[in-house]
């Protein structure tokens, strides 16, 4: 007889057999696939969401922050004071925080930031963010001042979007290509058309991440991307471009699929200046011909959310108004008849590349012509959309999302694309602007809601669902997107 | 001769203003504008007046389009409205995929086509040859996105030997690059191999009917023999012509191969930047293809002069 019996040796085996596994396999780098690749590493001056997926708290902090759950936290602010007129606000900033170049991060780099973003010159997507700012004084090295020129209760919101970032003078003239920022990663190397990679910055003020390195590739078509999760080359797709595939993962035990909330308000825009829309009648005999859950059904494979105005279901003060439009096509006839189209009439729906309008619109298109509605449906590219759509307004319908966040304001700008005036709508939002109150605040957003869903502006359809897929050892995974964001300091291996 | 050449090198000249006239004016009538693609629907109309004087957007289109001739001249291609990186740069870059892809495809479309054709020819109506020329059929007829998909499915997802795309780049070493690329190679060299092996088999049977085809077999070479010393050489001609013509197409064809595989290449440049409206990239790239195929040509003229001296004197 041994000193071990056999079955202790197992033991052993196995145990050490464990450790081995656990040790080999305690994953510190992440591959993340997106569809689209970021045109250029300087959030402060394109509109494109990439930007933000790969570098919003990654590279860049802004005084505030989005959190998972849509929340606004401290970012580089510690904490901040409003004064009694709400006008305004002075930010004590984070000791010992310093940009990725070695520099510190002072009141200097806050004012030069928010004063390049605002000013005459900016290339700032987002510019209307800053328009209340009237001044930004450094008071010492960690204090700044916001100086408003009417009380802004959004503001905190606006300082948290990718767009308000904090960069440093020093590095501004690069950074397009090489982004200097406070993050918890810093960038490494970017390989056009290929791939970007990140790797921890072991400097950083906040709390050390789980991951050394992430490395982010572009993979932009619908096939593709199924093959490259299938294949295990990538450990995430943000925003999976093909839903129809997701059963398929969500059989598969090493995937796990992500379904959240986005601030996609999917809506079936109509030109309100042109004939026959101009008609609230033919806007609202268009609301109730529309079967939500079909499209749904049809262009999403069930994933989202039926809205019936312009807002998030998500968000605290959201009313449900979809039963003010709902799927009556012989009421929509009647309304057609009504103002006097009780043949029906002929229009263009212009649809943009993505599968929620594509599919979205041929399903739209059958439902207008149930109701004797003729759509003709151009499809068009981006460029296209946002030149002869946007800003030539010569369209009569068609389907984009509306991503940004809290973007209801859009229905105040009468010169919007789809042109809709009204001055009791334009005050409201006036008066929300200059309120700080939640309370407050949210009375009357869910008032703008009602006034939008009783004037059938548009076609409210759904709220886009953010689906993501992952391998089941990734955790932390924002499921939700606030904004367009891919936080990696949230990011480990449950390995 | 020299007047030949002269002849054609003003005809290059001349087809490279055309080209570069039509390129430019087809690509700026594209509805499109690059600031507001950049900035998006919350942009304000200031700032979209910076972008575009800052891109030089702002300019009138022939001064725009003399200072982009004007820089090409001088080996400057300009700056990326998107990317705000030099164009030549990016090029370069691109090349550095698309370039060895398209030389792989095509070793491994001669590789498939030579022996396949050569084979087809020497057993003409037979079971062989009708086998042969059935599966070249197939391989014109399969589109070659579908067929990517069909490797990437077996040899990526069930298999793993390979990735399902991507490129690591080639300073993770050759070998690793090779590999990256394979299976877009094959991809892109099956409907190819199949043409070349076609025209291959009909050149060869060409040659065959010849009379000095005829000679070799008198003086006792066996059929094989008379095909393998003096047919093929003969039969090469037409091969060669088609081979150069399948080069360009590669070069710059690859677009839906390198979208399937996500590859970093020059046919995935110009899918991009077409949609961004990233206008002087779009233009440099196709003008760059057309400086390609038109020099080729130059090339090939100057080559069939040398070769057949009648046409030196009858132009």
């Amino acid at each position: 007889m041994g000193i071990f019996d056999s079955r202790s040796v197992k033991l052993a085996g196995a145990l050490v057999a464990g450790l081995w596994w656990s040790t080999a396999h305690a994953q510190s780098d992440i591959t993340i696939a997106l569809q689209l690749e970021p045109p250029h590493l300087d959030p402060t001056s394109a509109a494109a969401q990439a930007i933000d997926s790969v570098l919003y708290t990654n590279v860049f902090e802004g005084l505030t922050r989005f959190m998972g759950d849509g929340s606004i936290v401290p970012g580089l602010a510690e904490s901040w004071e409003i004064s009694d007129d709400g006008k305004t606000y002075t930010f004590k900033l984070r000791e010992g925080v310093s940009f990725h170049d070695g520099a510190p991060m002072s009141a200097e780099d806050v004012k030069f930031s928010l004063d390049r973003a605002r000013a005459e010159d900016s290339a700032n997507a987002q510019k209307a963010l800053f328009d209340g700012i009237a001044e930004v004084t450094v008071l010492d090295p960690l204090t700044v001042q916001v100086t408003l020129a009417n009380p802004n209760g959004s503001l905190l919101f606006n300082l948290a979007w990718g767009d308000a970032v904090i960069v440093s003078e020093a590095s501004i003239a690069d950074i397009k290509t090489n982004p200097v920022g406070t993050g918890a990663y810093k960038f490494a190397e970017w390989v056009q058309g290929d791939r970007i990679e990140l790797t921890r910055n072991d400097a950083y003020w906040g709390d050390a991440p789980a991951l050394e390195s992430a490395t982010f590739k572009f993979i932009s078509d619908p096939t593709a991307a199924f093959a490259a999760v299938m294949a295990e080359d990538v450990d995430v797709f943000d925003n999976f471009p093909a839903p129809e595939n997701l059963p398929q993962f969500e059989a598969d035990p090493r995937f796990q699929v992500l379904v959240g909330s986005n601030e996609g308000e999917t809506i079936l825009s109509t030109n309100n200046k042109q004939p026959p829309f101009d008609d609230i009648r033919v806007r609202q005999a268009i609301a109730h011909a529309i079967d939500r859950q079909a499209i749904i059904d049809g262009a999403m494979f069930g994933y989202g959310t039926p809205i019936g105005s312009h807002f998030a279901p998500h968000h605290p003060a959201y009313v449900d108004l979809t039963g003010n439009s709902a799927f009556d096509p012989e009421k929509s006839k009647a309304l057609l008849a009504e103002a006097g189209m009780a043949d029906g009439f002929e229009t263009t729906l212009h649809l943009p590349p993505p599968s929620y309008a594509r599919r979205g619109g041929e399903i739209v298109a059958a439902q207008l012509a149930e109701v004797g509605i003729t759509a003709e449906i151009i499809n068009v590219e981006w460029a296209q959309w946002l030149e002869s759509v946007f800003k030539g307004k010569n369209f009569g319908l068609t389907i984009v999302s509306h991503t940004e966040p809290m973007d209801i304001g859009i229905y105040a700008r009468p010169d919007y694309y789809f042109q809709y005036d009204n001055p009791e709508f334009q005050t409201l939002m006036e008066t929300l602007n200059t309120t700080t109150d939640p309370a407050e605040r949210d009375a009357l957003l869910k008032q703008a809601q009602q006034i939008i869903a009783e004037d059938y502006v548009n076609g409210f359809l759904f709220q886009w669902a953010k689906l993501s897929v992952a391998k089941a050892g990734v955790q932390g995974l924002w499921a939700d997107a606030p904004t367009a964001a891919i936080d990696l300091t949230s990011i480990s291996w449950s390995e | 001769m020299l007047r030949y050449t002269l002849k054609r090198l003003i005809s290059l000249v001349l087809s490279l203003a055309v080209a570069s006239l039509v390129i430019f004016a087809v690509i700026e009538i594209a509805p499109g504008d690059p600031a507001l693609f950049m900035l998006g629907v919350n942009a304000q109309p200031d700032t979209l007046a910076a972008l575009r004087t800052e891109l030089g957007l702002d300019a009138s289109k022939p001064d725009r389009y003399l200072a982009w001739v004007g820089g090409m001249l001088q080996g400057d291609f300009g700056t990326s409205y998107t990317y705000r990186t030099p164009v030549a740069g990016m090029i370069a870059d691109r090349l550095w995929v698309s370039l060895p892809l398209t030389i792989y495809a095509l070793v491994i479309s001669i590789l498939l086509a030579f022996p396949a054709g050569i084979y087809a020819a020497s057993r003409r109506g037979k079971m062989g040859d009708a086998a042969m020329m059935g599966t070249t059929q197939l391989g014109v007829a399969i589109p070659n996105f579908w067929f990517a998909m069909m490797l990437v499915l077996v040899f990526a997802v069930n298999l793993r030997w390979f990735n399902a795309g991507g490129f690591p780049g080639w300073d993770k070493g050759v070998w690793t690059g090779l590999h990256a690329l394979t299976l877009p190679a094959i991809a892109l060299a099956l409907p190819q191999a199949s043409i070349l092996a076609r025209v291959m088999r009909s050149a060869l049977l060409d040659v065959l009917g010849e009379d000095f085809m005829r000679t070799a077999r008198a003086k006792g070479l066996s059929r094989g023999q008379a095909l393998w010393r003096h047919g093929l050489r003969n039969a090469l001609i037409p091969v060669l012509t088609i081979i150069g013509l399948q080069v360009s197409f590669l070069l710059a064809g690859a677009i839906i191969i390198e979208q399937v595989f996500y590859l970093p290449g020059l046919g995935r440049l110009i899918f991009q930047s077409i949609n961004s409206r990233d206008l002087i990239v779009v233009e440099s790239v196709v003008m760059l293809l057309v400086f390609v195929v038109i020099t080729v040509n130059f090339l090939v003229d100057l080559a069939y002069a040398l070769v057949d001296p009648r046409l030196r004197t009858r132009t």
